[in-house]
């Protein structure tokens, strides 16, 4: 299994000409720019009777970056999967309607300009991704130069005070960057060049687990180095109390371990240390704790004549959404306080779009991750193949983690929701992530292309 | 690697899955119990979010809302929040509600499924009616000169219009404004605390909700179980009782705080408020007649609502024979409401019947439009009709030339009955004044206002016959508010 290369051509690519279908990218970006624009009116309309003043300059900015946008991938990428940027879009748009409409419940601490200059800041960093890197292997070259910078920007919030108990944001000059979500692409492209190189031996290495003492040697030494960054990366993460992140790394190191060598093994080891790993922080360090008691009874606090806490106010939000939610605007999910416009933004998604609304908002997510995965079936070299994966992979895992932990599913974890939550540094990672799926999957088929035509 | 990642794949579709379901769980499964969980704001956002409906009087709001542009956003407001307590209680942001304001809480607060233009409209649209409008019974004229007439002292006054059962007053005294409760500051945690913490009870409200020994009062009751029962046929026969009257297998001694009773006529004996002549008329009338008219008249009754509900009146259904001789003057165990004694003395006034006594003339939503009328239903018949016309009598005669002096009105027929309880260990505590009555205004076929007046710190004057001097010229102040403000109803456009 493990030797097989030979990416099958996807059944949807018909045979004489492979289209382009920049035009369907196009007609989507128009729907999603004015989605975004309806759901900004709505929220007018519901708080003052009126539709906001600033709407025509929302829909027109958020457009002209989508047409930008639209044009770089027209120049440089043109076969190119036409559904990942208007999804990027329309999440970005939502998530700024849904920052703006907590903005007037908190009218001295406006977040909703910031976020639309880092999103614009993040829609040009797709741009340049998409303009200078014309394929996606030159990135294989980088990797070791990847892992430290992964690892530098890691460690540098150790040192900068720390904020609500985690140490993972820098701040200068009234910015503040939380460089720990730029070292997620990194980390992915070390792993999927890593494993690219390696995951001969390392499926090799995989059937000695049976026979664990003969070959021990070659499985550390294969595998030493990515248990090393993966220890070290953990490692720093729990010094700087950011569980979401630790997890997710995790996740995207196990997960890309399978792809490449298809041992089960591997999963079961991974599986085994994060039972452990998170048995014992869940045990020892309070801070996390504190969220696993949480998560076993949301209403502890209430019980105990607190108050509600965030999560059980979370809870209450998504309730109160029913169905059909609450309608934009007509929400009180700002009841959950702190963090209410990040970490928690998609409990506003539920209260005022309501089931049938937070669906859709998974489904675009979900739509998301599987053109990822389409990419890297698609795409023929490894590197591609375990770049797109582990990118699709991120979003996935980010998606779940934060959801499961808002909605009471899994323990709270503090992380952005994918182009929804606010935070510049996650919304900008989040634009580059999709940039590297339009560049892979733009080489997936591409190749199809020049065959053809070829 | 292909399959490995389709594997892969598969681990994000279930974990798509698990969002899925675990969404489903959260906004329908348990989201009725999220949404009713009492930390949950939503509820009283949703509230307090519209100003409240208003509670009126002689169709003008006694009651209004104010804007705060906080989190729970409207606070109630009283226009003279001491003189209505005792009929709207309060609407608190922190505390809940009390009397008519929770009684038509849901009226008021714009959730009544009346309210909504169509059946299921609110349920569909997710939208709140705005606060219907609750019109109370209450004369505004009769309640001040109740509120004013107590001036403060201890006490409660109870009017009620007779052929009806509207209730014109409603008074408790010491009492408070409600608008102290309205919000949710420090200052409001204060002011519950220490309202709660007096020891007059402000909040207390003393006209349905404490009852007190009724004493002399409750000698129309005796009177028509005796007259009922044909126990007493004449009122001008002797009714051959002993002066002092020692209570059947005891030896205590009951006498009279005047002369005169000894064999006195019942006509006497209600005038002079005879306690061994209504002690001994008790107890030949009998224990089980004495009870049914007790219960005809109202007492031992736990369910009646104004909408608030009464506090129960008793009347005790097991008692042997010196038990009964004190319970048949109001003593022992005999307890009533002030509103119970009003009760009373508007069955009188009305020829025996108990109309049903209610606060709420009418509901309607804000623009005026009808939601509801109480309807007028009879309770009970207290006594036969001819009865009533007897002891319409005996009452007019305590006015006229009895104890109940104080309370006539010139050209007015106006009957009453005083009434001193004893009360504490060994009747040591301060007595309560009573005084029941009504009046028939010259050229009235029937008469329009019932009272009952108590003070519970009379002037410690136990020379002062049966409330005669502290509660009778209240009960004549509130008559003729009552008559006035009748006559201009009916002469008024």
């Amino acid at each position: 299994m493990t030797g097989t290369r030979v990416a099958s051509a996807p059944p949807t690519v018909p045979a004489a000409r492979v289209p382009r279908r920049r035009g369907a990218e196009l007609a989507l970006l128009v729907l999603a720019v004015l989605l975004c624009v309806y759901g900004y009116c709505a929220v007018g309309l519901a708080r003052h009777g009126s539709v906001p003043p600033g709407a025509a300059g929302y829909g027109a900015g958020l457009g002209l970056l989508a047409l930008l946008a639209h044009l770089a991938v027209r120049l440089r990428a043109p076969y190119a999967d036409p559904l990942p940027l208007p999804i990027a879009v329309l999440l970005n748009g939502l998530g700024l309607v849904l920052i703006y409409r907590l903005d007037l419940e908190t009218p001295h601490d406006e977040a909703a300009p910031a976020q639309l200059i880092w999103s614009t800041a993040g829609v040009a960093l797709f741009i340049t991704v998409v303009l200078l890197l014309r394929d996606h292997r030159l990135l294989q070259r980088y990797a070791y130069v990847s892992v430290v910078a992964a690892l530098a920007l890691m460690i540098v919030p150790i040192f900068f005070p720390a904020v609500n108990g985690a140490r993972i944001w820098i701040r200068f000059g009234g910015l503040s960057i939380q460089p720990g979500e730029f070292a997620k692409v990194l980390l992915a492209v070390f792993f999927a060049s890593y494993l690219a190189a390696n995951r001969g031996a390392l499926a090799g290495a995989g059937r000695t687990v049976l026979r664990f003492t003969r070959l021990h040697l070659p499985t550390g030494r294969v595998l030493g180095p990515v248990v090393a960054i993966w220890l070290l990366s953990v490692g720093v993460l729990v010094l700087e109390r950011d569980l979401g992140t630790s997890l997710l790394f995790f996740g995207l190191f196990v997960t890309l371990l399978y792809v490449a060598t298809g041992r089960t093994g591997w999963i079961a080891v991974g599986l085994l240390l994060a039972a452990l790993g998170a048995y014992a922080v869940g045990s020892f360090e309070p801070h996390v704790h504190g969220r696993v008691q949480d998560w076993l009874d949301p209403f502890a606090s209430i019980d105990a004549g607190a108050g509600p806490n965030q999560l059980a106010q979370s809870l209450f939000a998504f309730a109160a959404g029913g169905m059909l939610g609450a309608g934009l605007g007509s929400g009180h999910s700002i009841l959950i306080g702190f963090a209410a416009k990040s970490d928690f933004i998609l409990a506003t998604a539920g209260e005022e779009l309501g089931l049938a609304g937070l669906c859709a908002v998974f489904v675009l997510y979900a739509l998301l991750v599987e053109r990822g995965y389409r990419a890297g079936l698609d795409v023929r070299d490894p590197f591609g193949q375990l770049l797109a994966i582990g990118l699709a992979t991120i979003i996935a895992l980010q998606v779940f983690v934060i959801a499961g932990g808002v909605m009471g599913l899994i323990p709270l974890t503090g992380m952005a929701m994918p182009f929804l939550a606010q935070g510049g540094s996650s919304v900008v990672t989040n634009w580059i992530i999709v940039a590297l799926l339009i560049r892979v999957s733009d080489s997936a088929r591409g190749r199809l292309a020049a065959r053809e035509g070829g | 690697m292909t399959r490995h990642i389709r594997h892969a794949a598969v681990l994000c579709a279930l974990l798509l899955a698990a969002l899925l379901v675990n969404a489903v769980r959260v906004q329908l499964v348990e989201a009725g119990s999220l949404e009713t969980n009492p930390a949950n704001r939503r509820v009283p956002i949703a509230r307090f979010g519209q100003p409240r409906g208003d509670i009126l009087v002689d169709g003008r709001p006694v009651t209004g809302s104010k804007d705060t542009g906080e989190q729970l956003r409207y606070e109630r407001t009283y226009a003279n929040g001491p003189l209505y307590a005792p009929v709207t209680g309060f609407a608190s942001q922190v505390y809940g509600t009390s009397l008519l304001e929770e009684a038509e809480d849901g009226l008021l607060s714009g959730t009544d499924p009346m309210l909504a233009p169509l059946p299921l409209w609110n349920d569909l649209t997710r939208a709140r009616s705005p606060g219907g409008e609750v019109r109370t019974t209450i004369r505004a004229a009769v309640q001040r000169a109740a509120f004013s007439g107590l001036g403060g002292k201890r006490g409660a006054v109870a009017a009620l219009e007779p052929s009806t059962g509207k209730i014109l007053a409603l008074v408790s005294a010491p009492s408070y404004d409600p608008e102290r409760l309205s919000g949710t500051g420090s200052a409001v945690a204060d002011s519950w605390a220490e309202l709660n913490r007096a020891r007059e009870k402000p909040m207390l409200n003393r006209a349905i909700r404490r009852t007190y020994p009724p004493g002399s009062t409750f000698k129309v009751v005796t009177a028509a179980a005796a007259l009922d029962s044909g126990t007493v046929t004449d009122l001008d026969a002797p009714t051959r009782s002993p002066d002092p009257y020692t209570l059947p297998g005891t030896r205590t001694r009951l006498t009279n705080e005047g002369d005169g009773c000894a064999d006195a006529s019942l006509r006497q004996a209600f005038q002079w408020s005879c306690n061994t002549v209504f002690a001994k008329l008790g107890v030949d009338t009998g224990l089980e007649p004495m009870v049914r008219t007790a219960r005809n008249f109202g007492f031992n009754d736990a369910d009646l609502r104004i909408p608030s509900a009464v506090a129960r009146s008793n009347f005790d259904t097991s008692l042997d024979k010196a038990q009964l001789a004190l319970s048949a003057i109001g003593q022992y165990d005999t307890r009533a409401t002030p509103l119970q004694m009003a009760m009373v003395s508007a069955a009188v006034a009305n020829g025996g019947s108990v109309r049903a006594p209610h606060l709420v003339d009418r509901t309607t939503t804000d623009d005026g439009d009808l939601v509801a009328t109480t309807g007028q239903r009879t309770l009970r018949q207290a006594m036969h009709p001819a009865t009533a016309m007897r002891l319409r009598e005996l009452m007019t005669d305590v006015v006229e030339k009895g104890t109940g002096a104080n309370a006539a009105i010139p050209g007015v027929v106006v009957g009453g009955k005083t009434g001193t309880a004893q009360h504490g260990v060994d009747n040591n505590g301060t007595p309560y004044a009573w005084f029941i009555s009504w009046a028939q205004a010259p050229g009235d076929i029937e008469p329009s206002v019932a009272v009952a007046v108590v003070i519970e710190d009379a002037a410690a004057d136990r020379g002062d016959i049966s409330g005669g001097g502290s509660a009778a010229p209240i009960a004549r102040a509130v008559m003729e508010a009552a008559l006035k403000a009748a006559a201009d109803a009916d002469g008024g456009p």
